[in-house]
């Protein structure tokens, strides 16, 4: 059935319900980190008067910490809607490049494609790379379905036990979703030379732009640094002699 | 009543977002050329998202304990430990280094 993986391949990955686990172990890292974020959010949610319903159901249904806590952010800066969700939207923006890099390794129809892409968290989207581009739905389900039971419990959990904000801060909490991107990075850099290049074309221009658009924005413009695989032929270079003599 | 009508727009534009791509895509694949650019687009969004959460907007967000807590979450990490223990390892590091200059 996999367009991607051809009949030998599928069998070093192993069998689907393999490679289910496989993702639900690298799941199992980032559920704890989530868990952590989602009792920061649900704190902040809750100290900003969200109803715990209200913060419970956000966990529950966007299940993305950069877009919930741009949401609270802007919710509370402003108060005005429609902003603070533009905000919102646009930091998931990231997510239409990634589905449509995932699409071609979902299976069925449009609509159960469409269901298969909600699985899509920048996670699960590493950790079912398996490497030249290609991806595993059963490893990105894997990972994916251990990641929001503990966000939403840690929402929950956050929202009542309304630990102060500032508590998350002197306990060092805030290094660990950097800390695991930037070791997913440097293990992905492992299996890919050309990844250098273009990871660091994408964090300078989050960097640079940071200081004019929203992080979002900045996000989704950075991942234009992977275009640079098109240049992966050596480029026509023209003979720089010939510009001086004239 | 504006929470709850951001919540939702904010719920249903992040499933509009993320159906997208495979629902477009259907059962065709990507063109040749693409599966280059794809394999980059991990590699490049973990080290906008690195970055981008250091940094913060307009680099506001920098703390010179967070980038500590890194390189001693790295460090640990190259020395071939599980990654949730060296991600441990840096909040410890930089824990203490706010504990110590308060």
């Amino acid at each position: 059935m996999d367009r991607l993986t051809g009949p030998q391949q599928q069998r070093d990955l192993g069998t689907p319900r393999q490679r289910f686990t496989g993702g639900m172990r690298v799941g199992a890292g980032l559920a704890a980190a989530s868990f952590v974020l989602a009792i920061i959010f649900g704190a902040a949610a809750h100290e900003q008067g969200w109803s715990f319903t209200a913060t419970t159901l956000a966990s529950v249904l966007v299940f993305s910490g950069s877009a919930q806590f741009a949401l609270l952010t802007a919710l509370a800066g402003s108060g005005a809607a429609a902003p603070a969700i533009a905000a919102a939207i646009l930091i998931n923006a990231r997510f239409l490049p990634m589905g449509l890099a995932l699409g071609p390794s979902l299976s069925g129809g449009r609509l159960r494609r469409a269901l298969q892409g909600q699985a899509v968290v920048d996670a699960s989207f590493v950790a079912a790379h398996l490497g030249q581009g290609r991806f595993d739905r059963y490893r990105l389900f894997g990972a994916t379905v251990v990641q929001w039971p503990a966000w939403v419990a840690g929402t929950v959990l956050g929202a009542v036990a309304a630990p102060p904000t500032d508590l998350a801060h002197r306990l060092g909490l805030d290094v660990v979703f950097p800390a695991f991107f930037l070791l997913l990075l440097l293990d992905e850099l492992r299996s890919s030379r050309s990844g250098y290049a273009a990871a660091a074309i994408g964090a300078v221009v989050a960097a640079v732009l940071l200081w004019w658009v929203p992080p979002g924005v900045a996000l989704l413009a950075a991942t234009t640094g992977a275009l640079i695989a098109l240049r992966s032929r050596p480029p026509h270079t023209p003979e720089p002699a010939l510009e001086n003599e004239r | 009543m504006t929470l709850w009508t951001a919540i939702l727009a904010v719920a249903a534009g992040s499933f509009l977002i993320k159906a997208a791509g495979p629902a477009a895509l259907g059962d065709r694949t990507l063109p040749a050329w693409s599966t280059g650019v794809l394999a980059l687009l991990a590699p490049t969004l973990l080290a906008a998202l690195v970055i981008v959460e250091v940094l913060g907007r307009r680099w506001e967000h920098v703390d010179l304990t967070v980038v500590a807590g890194l390189a001693a979450a790295t460090g640990v990490w190259l020395l071939r430990a599980p990654m949730l223990v060296a991600v441990f390892a840096g909040v410890v590091a930089t824990a203490l280094l706010r504990l110590v200059t308060g």
